[in-house]
């Protein structure tokens, strides 16, 4: 078992238990419900919006090397400077090397889960730089030394009790049980050191390959701020992001704020295009924008499930998801949680080490139906656990399908078990067998039926 | 070694070797969007201007954001200097504009053009950012600024209140009309940036609960003209 597994596992029995918790995490999420429906109805046909988003990325992503070098050559026509990243360790290594170059002491961020995806704040801590989370949700996970429990909300699963202890011990401020006032709290301390960045790192939502922007979208302005005030803006985006027309955006933006937090925009959504401008009186001396594979070409090179670099990150599948409500999102132990991790975990980490979350899913298809960009989620889920079976399939996978396979060409044999089945099913409940034991710690087994279903077809047959 | 940029191209275009069916799509729709045509399965804009507006205003109610419609810029300037007294406004920065300009001369209050001498540190200690917009798109109830229109990145986040005035004229119906209006007026040089508003600043980070002003302005006013 690897380590993942393990840990997951463990996780998973614990979370799925706490009954408050889970409570919570529902209570939490209905909101989210109501104003999503609000917003979906808005829509004078959902069905086709996503059909067009879906297009959208289609279309860019099976073009990607020629969408990415009109992006860049554009980009580049407005004064930004690009950088290329193999993997995590390359990204790093540019983001410290322009930091260095430039001198700088303090940087500020705002929300960028590639940016957790490579681990940037610890190389940048270790390096000796001040890095702050400006997000409020980040900002929170950063203080409390734990990752983003959600890559929407990266903190729904805090109480406010827990951050009020939490500011009064690393900020200083006095309790409060009001949101508004731990908000403020955060707002005061964060807004000076907004002023005293150097560099400020964000991450991308889309990027333009036609106009050569970049477009980040946020509700409380923290990526605005990080993206005026300091003298450096680097931007951190996986190769994926890339759309065609800025036409695109007027299908994308408004699904993203609907599907994602029930909006019917989120509330800034902005496009880069370079550095300040001659005859403009702020924003950054340097635009930077690292471009990120780290793995992300191995997922495009499986046609079958190439459409999940479709993904826009919006979080509904996360939101639905019977798994992710029970276990929480820590419990993954991923960048990305919920449903598309569990699809793109194993391409971008492993499926030796990774499989294990095919099988964090009931198969409802919930995620699915919830995808703007008709990701087909839950089918990945299982085109996962096929083709780990069939790279390194475990010895249950072997002994029980070739068994089966044996069978199931003998009809006599398969009516035979059957029988043998039903009778000796009560002793499965007593007998530790390996694989059920585990699984019927918690659950109870159906009585056997006395008649197989062959038999009651022949009887139906006869009457 | 080659270098990363290579490599990727090489792994991209290796990778893209096998076709990706086409999506499954549910509805019968044309292929992708490469004009600007009206997409009627997104929210409604609204066809004639009176229709624009009505859904601008209801937008911008749900969003806790304020309308103030004024006959003309006289208008403009007493409702302005009516919410400076009101919220009791002492230091207002402005975009330096011909519409804005005229303006600012009757607030009660001290006020500065922040883009001729722009200071961060000036700037958060003002109460509110007057600035222009380039467009307002009425299906979202989004404005949308640039730092051209809006005297920069930080004048219409960084202060306490934002307030664009605006006139009828520049609502358009929905998000595509507005982009499409963005890259006719600019064309190859953009402004650095360009921001849709929808609202005042907000996070639900603690327990999914609504809070406004989260680092940007907690107070979104447009005062539009005509
Ligand atoms: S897979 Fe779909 S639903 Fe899930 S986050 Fe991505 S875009 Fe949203």
């Amino acid at each position: 078992m690897s380590d993942s597994k393990g840990i997951f596992l463990k996780d998973a029995t614990v979370n799925a238990a706490d009954g408050d918790q889970r409570a919570f995490i529902r209570k939490a999420l209905g909101g989210y419900y109501t104003n999503r429906d609000l917003q979906k109805a808005r829509y004078r046909d959902w069905e086709r919006a996503r059909d067009a988003a879906s297009m959208a990325k289609w279309s860019a992503v099976n073009d990607l090397a020629n969408v990415l070098e009109k992006f860049v050559a554009n980009f580049e026509r407005n004064g930004g400077v690009v950088h290329w990243a193999r993997d995590a360790a390359e990204a790093r290594a540019i983001i410290l090397k322009i930091a260095e170059d430039a001198k700088a002491k303090a940087i500020v961020k705002s929300k960028c889960m590639t940016s957790e995806e490579i681990h940037l704040n610890d190389a940048l801590e270790k390096a000796g730089y001040g890095v702050v989370e400006s997000d409020l949700g980040e900002f929170i996970q950063q203080l409390r030394g734990e990752a983003p429990y959600h890559f929407v909300f990266p903190c729904m699963h805090v109480k406010r009790e827990a951050i009020s202890e939490l500011f009064t011990k690393h900020l200083g401020t006095a309790p409060t049980d009001s949101p508004e006032e731990l908000t403020m709290i955060a707002r005061r301390h964060l807004r000076q050191l907004y002023i005293d960045a150097d560099i400020g790192i964000t991450g991308a939502n889309f990027l333009v390959a036609e106009t050569g922007q970049i477009s980040i979208t946020e509700n409380e302005g923290n990526a605005r701020l990080t993206a005026a005030l300091p003298r450096i803006h680097i931007a951190l985006s996986g190769i994926e992001k890339v759309v065609n027309h800025l036409d695109d955006l007027s299908v994308l933006l408004p699904m993203l704020a609907t599907a994602g937090a029930g909006q019917p925009m989120t509330c800034y959504n902005t496009l880069y295009s370079g550095p300040r401008k001659p005859g403009e009186c702020d924003g950054p001396e340097q635009f930077h924008i690292v471009l990120l594979d780290n793995a992300r070409t191995r997922l495009l090179a499986d046609p079958e499930q190439r459409d999940a670099l479709h993904c826009i990150r919006c979080g509904a599948c996360l939101n639905v998801c019977p798994i992710f409500k029970n276990i929480g999102g820590l419990a993954y132990g991923t960048t990305y949680q919920g449903p598309i991790g569990s699809v793109i975990t194993p391409h971008l980490r492993g499926l030796k080490q990774w499989n294990h979350l095919s099988g964090a899913s009931s198969l409802c298809g919930a995620c699915t139906d919830a995808c703007p960009v008709r990701i087909d989620l839950h089918h990945h889920l299982l085109h996962n656990r096929r083709n780990a079976a069939k790279e390194s399939p475990t010895l249950f996978d072997r002994v029980f399908h070739n068994g089966f396979n044996f069978v199931i060409k003998r009809p006599w044999l398969f009516a035979t078990g059957g029988r043998l089945f039903r009778a000796t099913l009560p002793l499965l409940q007593k007998l530790p067998l390996p694989y059920m034991s585990a699984w019927m710690k918690t659950r109870d087994l159906p009585k056997a039926p006395a008649k197989s279903f062959r038999d009651e077809w022949k009887n139906h047959e006869n009457v | 070694m080659s270098d990363a940029r290579t490599d990727i191209f090489a792994r991209i275009r290796e990778a893209l070797k096998v076709k990706a069916p086409r999506p499954h799509l549910k509805a019968e729709t044309s292929s992708p969007k490469t004009s600007v045509a009206a997409k009627p399965w997104l929210p409604d804009g609204g066809e004639t201007i009176e229709a624009s507006l009505q859904i601008l205003s209801e937008q911008l109610a749900k969003l806790k954001a304020v309308l103030i419609r004024v006959p003309d810029h006289a208008a403009a300037a007493r409702a302005l200097a009516e919410l400076a007294t009101q919220k009791s406004w002492k230091k207002v920065a402005f975009h330096g504009h011909p519409m804005i300009q005229p303006l600012v001369a009757a607030l009660p209050c001290e006020v500065w053009e922040a883009d001729k001498s722009f200071d961060k540190q000036r700037l958060e200690g003002c109460d509110a950012g007057l600035t222009t917009c380039e467009s307002i798109v009425a299906q979202l109830g989004s404005i949308l600024v640039s730092s051209q229109s809006s005297g920069g990145r930080a004048l219409s986040v960084l202060p306490h209140a934002h307030v664009v005035i605006a006139e009828v004229a520049q609502v358009v119906p929905d998000l595509g009309a507005s982009l499409a209006l963005a890259k006719s007026r600019h064309g190859e040089s953009m402004p650095s940036m360009l921001s849709y508003i929808t609202g005042p600043s907000r996070t639900g980070d603690i327990e999914r609960i609504l809070v406004l002003g989260a680092h940007g302005p907690k107070e979104l006013f447009l005062i539009l003209v005509g």
